[in-house]
């Protein structure tokens, strides 16, 4: 019997669980200086002078560098569609655009003594008028970068042939239309950003880094020292967490080959939480205006979602996202006619990137807010009207009207299993009973039923599978697990395809001197690429053991079969003579170049998972308070390698996206200054708030693989956020609110209360 | 991350504290669980010259009965708080809210004494002892001195202390009828974004109020109407009457003032 | 300042500067690296290891706080080969994903079970308030420390 599918607990866990994982801040790095920058204050000014002489003389100081300093070209934004002329310097140089912006690096031999002197750096500033609001970003006369003569980085809309026509709505009974903040949060990964950068004697660069994609760090670091890759070797030990926010490149960590260089030493640098919640990026940042049209009957005939993307001070990953929203923008919906118009704007805040979900979550966020608008609109259950328009699951493969493939799905049936397990016409019972009696503890459901797209981006991955001459295995990716149990879930692939012990397998990756390519994780992707890759290299290999084996058993090496369950090999048919893998890959190696087989797989097209969620919260209509009571979710990423280690990815996704719902959010006074810019003020969600989820299986095979997987890291969060805003406003529903925007504090759903009393 | 450097020194007695602190002079601060100094001194908020620590003045630990009252010694700890059996007889309120504070990492390393003296407005055990009518004992170069709980809170982080003095003990009517305490937070680690705490004291109900002011502070006005026979929702409504909340992060101050109604009514619902 | 403290029960002296944090103690002196630190306000718990058998912040107690007492690491309660039954239950039902919070979250838990030997879903989420983990939606964790404690979870 296959060993996938089965709940294997993780390989690495004894590690973590004993001596804790090695993170970079543990690597011992003999000799190494470390590196404390000194951050502006400010969200925008004019830099007049920065005063080092006192922190240049305080003890255990090694030196001081600023921008005058630093001898490296500006770096425009990493993707091509974002104005490339809205460049980021190393440190800043003459104004300062964020608060947390590196203006100046400090070297010193201890920790402390970094921090000590960071103090005495002295920076003048001239503070100029801070954007915060990105709404006035376009009109504002406020430039941050005045050469370039607007705050816009970026129009998708007019990329994309947006032009909103007249007679869009023709035919509809209804049309709601909604403005929604797809509120800015912060990735918050446990282990914030860490990096080290030794030169060696042969002029090559080894770094160490905290991030999801090493290779592409090293390019990046290659790029950036006129260094072939060769010459750069990045190390990627443990990594406590990502969710998007370690793939961006960071000017901190990049600029410490330059500081080695520069003071003939191995340097260190890990930031503190604070500088973290400035620096590392935020997710998200997207004001939405939506409208949705449809007959009264329940069809949707036309939607169209506007976006305003919040980049922040320099634009990156994060102003571009609003690709993913539109390429999503229809969800699991058949509609006629779909529109996506938007912009991005710099504004005088942390830069935007990547964080769990990564402009999917916004897609489904919007869409599914407006189905439960115009459900209320036209007075017919959300679930009915969702069932009305799903797209059906003999339509597969479908294509969407913004250009879409989905592979393979059946969202109805995903509805119906929610519904099912939930006992959604119980609740919904319950609730009419709660509304009759009126008490302060009302019942809201809230439903999301949606698809998304993994493994985005198109390319190549690296699998590879050794077979030592001790019939051991080793197997290498080009992926970069940092939490998602690659270790055991490759390993599985390889016992499934070789009969080997997973005990027996070891598993490299995150070493650029070891696994020569590769794209990392993000974007759920690994599985269904790396995975597949080392899939194919299994067999592969199978099938020059098998060789070797023939000439071992003196048989035809068509004849010889490998018994995955004993891992032996033996000729068909007389299954008492075999040759265990020892004996296969001794003779390998002996004679031959052993047996290894590296592949890079290149999928066909995107995956896309899709499911449905519920959320039971219960709203104390005196304070606003809402508490979440249940958590029910179908998640269907295909086929399943581990339950236990998709089912994790579930509960962490669906945690994150009732967070952005309940409590989290990054803001800013108007001034631009940071005011959750640490773990006691921004709130992050703790276990207190939520409640243990319950989870329906699911899988539909995509036919894009042999692996029959799609992704599963960002379901939960893409499916939870938009169930509980709904479920909040359901609770509300009879006292004549219609929306309230997220994060859905006490007090903003205390002031939804009133003012729709007020109205009433 | 790292606290500015300092020096430091131990004490071994309540005396030795108190001569420590007349040592050092202004520079000098107590450190007691560290649980309010520390962060602060991370983020460099405070830089303080020299620490005393009477973290290990064990005769300073100790929960007593003192007749009529409960006697709580300044450096008992949160969690010693919380499962003293003669605080949970006798004035369940005073227990029953230090496990409340924090999360229960906090709760091992804080002591009562270190909460009070910091007098932080939005801290949970200054209302409880501001609402029981309790006192405060102090130790200072010139010895022992009292103060009403009701004199104690002068301003924001800023209590009748001296910077000189030790508060010793922390003493509390027992209690013959019902409390309540109402924290209001967005995680269950964080502080309260307004708190009420209630107790029927000396035939009286007296209630207090968290993070409604730059100190803890009476909600006198509910306190009259009851006295006047107000029903409890009456006495409730004027709860925020005289307080002067600020608007943060977590909420406005009209919020605030709408939560210090809801809670005084729900506290007292459950005074009985 | 000397001090002198039974890490992992091994008695260890040391002159440190009073600034000093535990955990920075732990970790650079001592080369202990499983503790971990997470935030700079005292609110992540990723620090937590036990003083004197209690959980506590080292990020917030100050090495020469802790001079005479005992302190327990994540490196003090089981080894690969023979682990702890808190530590077994975290791999049973993958209570770990990237690791980072792990020693936080099961010196936590130890001394949560300390207290409540059989402790309910409400307890176990209540007494895990301090620790922040952004990878497992905590669900496995409260899985695993009821586990260990012998109670069984509701869902
Ligand atoms: C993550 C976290 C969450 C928290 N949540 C809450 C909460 O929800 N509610 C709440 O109420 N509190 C909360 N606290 C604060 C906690 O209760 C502190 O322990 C307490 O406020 C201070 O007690 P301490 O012994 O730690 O004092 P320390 O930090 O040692 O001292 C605080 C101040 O009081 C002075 N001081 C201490 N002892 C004395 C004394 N005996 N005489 C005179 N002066 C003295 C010190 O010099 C210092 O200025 C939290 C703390 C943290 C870190
Ligand atoms: S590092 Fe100690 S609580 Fe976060
Ligand atoms: S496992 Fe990653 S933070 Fe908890």
């Amino acid at each position: 019997m296959s060993i996938l599918g089965n709940r294997v607990v993780r390989l690495e866990d004894p590690r973590f669980l004993t001596v804790g994982g090695t993170y970079v801040d543990d690597v011992p790095l003999d000799g190494a200086l470390f590196v404390t920058y000194v951050r502006s204050t400010m969200a925008h000014a004019v830099i007049s002078s920065i005063d080092t002489a006192e922190a240049r003389v305080a003890p255990g100081v090694v030196a001081i560098f600023t921008a005058a300093d630093v001898d490296l070209a500006p770096r425009p934004p990493a993707i091509p569609m974002l104005n490339m002329a809205m460049t980021r310097p190393w440190l800043s140089t003459d104004r300062v655009r964020f608060v947390g912006e590196p203006v100046a690096a400090v070297v010193s031999e201890t920790r402390a003594a970094g921090v000590d002197a960071a103090e005495l750096v002295f920076v003048d500033y001239e503070p100029l008028p801070a954007i915060v609001d990105p709404e006035s970003a376009e009109q504002s006369e406020v430039l941050l970068f005045p050469d370039v003569g607007t705050n816009i980085a970026m129009d998708i809309g007019a990329m994309m042939g947006f032009s909103p026509a007249p007679d869009f709505f023709d035919g509809c009974d209804v049309v709601v239309r909604q403005r929604i903040v797809n509120n800015r949060v912060a990735p918050c990964p446990m282990e914030v950003r860490a990096a080290a950068a030794v030169w060696g004697p042969d002029g090559r660069l080894t770094q160490w880094a905290s991030t999801q994609n090493p290779n592409a760090l090293r390019d990046s670091l290659a790029e950036a020292y006129g260094l072939e890759p060769s010459q750069v070797r990045v190390i990627a030990p443990d990594v406590g967490g990502g969710f998007g926010a370690k793939t961006g490149l960071s000017t901190e960590e990049h600029l410490l080959p330059w500081i080695a260089k520069r003071v003939d030493r191995p340097v260190r640098f890990v930031e503190t939480r604070t500088e973290s919640m400035l620096t590392m990026g935020h997710g998200r940042g997207q004001t939405q205006f939506v409208e949705l049209g449809g007959t009264r009957d329940g069809k949707v005939l036309a939607w169209r979602n506007v976006v305003l993307q919040d980049a922040g001070a320099y634009p990156g990953m994060g102003g571009f996202l609003s690709f993913m929203t539109r390429l999503m923008a229809s969800g699991v919906y058949v509609i006629p006619k779909v529109e996506f118009g938007g912009k991005t704007v710099v504004t005088n805040t942390t830069p935007t990137t990547a964080y769990r979900g990564a402009g999917r979550p916004e897609a489904a966020a919007a869409i599914e807010r407006a189905m439960d608008l115009f459900a209320v609109e036209i007075g017919m259950d959300p679930a009915e009207v969702r069932r009305a328009n799903l797209i059906q699951k003999d339509q597969f493969p479908y294509a969407t009207a913004m250009g879409a493939t989905y592979d393979s799905g059946d969202y109805e049936q995903a509805l119906d299993l929610l519904l099912d397990a939930a006992g959604y016409r119980a609740l919904r019972d319950e609730q009419a009973r709660r509304r009759a009696e009126g008490g302060t503890r009302q019942l809201g459901l809230g439903l999301a039923v949606y698809v998304e797209i993994t493994s985005p981006v198109p390319g190549p991955e690296f699998g590879g599978v050794e077979v030592t001459a001790d019939g051991k295995a080793v197997v290498r990716a080009g992926t970069f697990s940092h939490g998602q149990g690659h270790a055991t879930a490759f390993a599985m692939i390889v016992a499934d395809r070789l009969g080997i012990a997973l005990e027996d397998i070891e598993f490299v990756q995150g070493d650029t001197d070891l696994i020569p390519t590769g794209q990392g994780t993000m974007g759920s992707r690994s599985l269904q690429t790396a995975g597949v890759a080392v899939a194919q290299a299994s067999t592969q290999v199978a099938d020059k053991a098998r060789e070797v084996a023939a000439n071992l058993l003196e048989a035809a090496p068509d004849d010889v079969v490998l018994d995955t369950a004993s891992g032996n090999f033996h000729v068909a048919g007389s299954p008492t003579v075999t040759r265990s893998w020892s004996e296969v890959a001794a003779a390998a190696h002996a004679d031959g170049d052993g047996l290894r087989v590296d592949i890079d797989f290149t999928p066909e097209g995107a995956s896309f998972p899709f499911g449905a969620h519920l959320a039971v919260v219960e709203v104390d209509v005196e304070t606003g308070r809402v508490e979440l009571t249940r958590f029910v979710a179908v998640d269907d990423s295909g086929r399943i390698l581990n339950p236990l280690i998709t089912e994790g990815q579930r509960h962490g996704g669906i945690a994150q996206g009732v967070a952005q719902a309940l409590m989290e959010e990054v803001r800013y006074d108007e001034d631009g200054n940071p005011v959750t810019a640490n773990l006691a003020d921004y709130a992050m969600i703790s276990a207190a708030e939520l409640p243990s989820f319950e989870l329906v299986p699911m899988e539909t095979p995509t036919p894009l693989n042999e692996l029959g997987a799609k992704g599963i890291g960002e379901s939960g969060t893409i499916g939870a956020t938009p169930a509980v805003q709904n479920a909040v406003v359901d609770a509300l529903s009879h006292l004549g609110v219609r929306h309230v925007d997220m994060p859905l504090t006490a007090e903003r759903v205390w002031q939804a209360i009133q003012s729709a009393g007020e109205k009433a | 991350m790292i606290p500015a450097a300092f020096d430091y020194v131990r004490a071994g007695s309540a005396d030795e504290a108190v001569s420590l602190l007349a040592q050092h002079g202004d520079d000098a601060k107590l450190l007691a669980g560290g649980h309010s100094l520390l962060p602060l001194m991370k983020l460099r908020l405070a830089t303080p010259g020299v620490l005393v620590d009477v973290g290990r003045v064990a005769e300073l630990s100790y929960v007593r009965d003192a007749g009529d009252e409960i006697a709580v010694g300044a450096l008992t700890r949160h969690r010693d708080v919380e499962v003293s059996d003669a605080l949970r007889a006798d004035c369940g309120i005073l227990s029953h809210v230090a496990g409340m504070v924090g999360d229960p990492q906090v709760r091992h390393r804080g002591t009562i004494g270190g909460s009070i003296a910091h007098g932080d407005p939005a801290s949970d055990l200054p209302a409880v002892v501001l609402a029981l009518g309790g006192t405060l004992v102090a130790q200072g170069p010139s010895g022992q001195r009292e103060i009403a709980a009701s004199d104690f809170f002068r301003g924001f982080l800023e209590t009748a202390l001296a910077p000189d003095e030790l508060l010793t003990e922390i003493r509390v009517p027992k209690l013959a009828g019902g409390w309540s305490y109402q924290k209001f937070n967005r995680r269950a680690q964080d502080w309260a974004i307004v708190g009420a705490a209630a107790a029927r004291v000396n035939g009286g109900t007296n209630v207090a109020l968290v993070n409604m002011a730059a100190t803890p502070v009476r909600a006198t006005s509910v306190e009259q109407a009851l006295a006047g026979g107000a029903s409890v929702a009456d006495a409730a409504a004027s709860a925020d009457e005289g307080t002067e909340p600020s608007a943060d992060l977590n909420a406005s101050a009209d919020y605030r003032r709408h939560l210090a109604r809801v809670l005084v009514r729900r506290a007292l619902d459950e005074v009985g | 300042m000397k001090v002198s403290i039974a890490v992992n029960g091994e008695q260890q002296q040391h002159d440190v500067e009073p600034r000093v944090l535990l955990v920075h103690h732990l970790r650079e002196t001592l080369g202990l690296t499983g503790t971990n630190v997470g935030c700079d306000t005292s609110s992540c718990g990723a620090c937590t290891v036990l003083l004197d058998g209690e959980s506590v912040k080292s990020c917030t107690v100050l090495a020469v706080q802790a001079d005479g007492r005992s302190v327990t690491t994540i490196e003090g309660i089981g080894s690969a080969a023979a682990m702890h039954p808190v530590q077994a239950a975290f791999q049973e039902h993958h209570g770990l994903q990237c690791g980072f919070c792990t020693p936080g979250m099961v010196m936590a838990a130890l001394s949560l079970l300390e207290e409540h030997p059989k402790p309910t879903e409400a307890e176990v989420r209540e007494g895990l308030e301090g620790n922040l983990c952004r990878c497992t939606g905590y669900h496995n964790i409260v899985a695993a420390v009821m586990a260990a404690g012998g109670s069984k979870a509701t869902a």
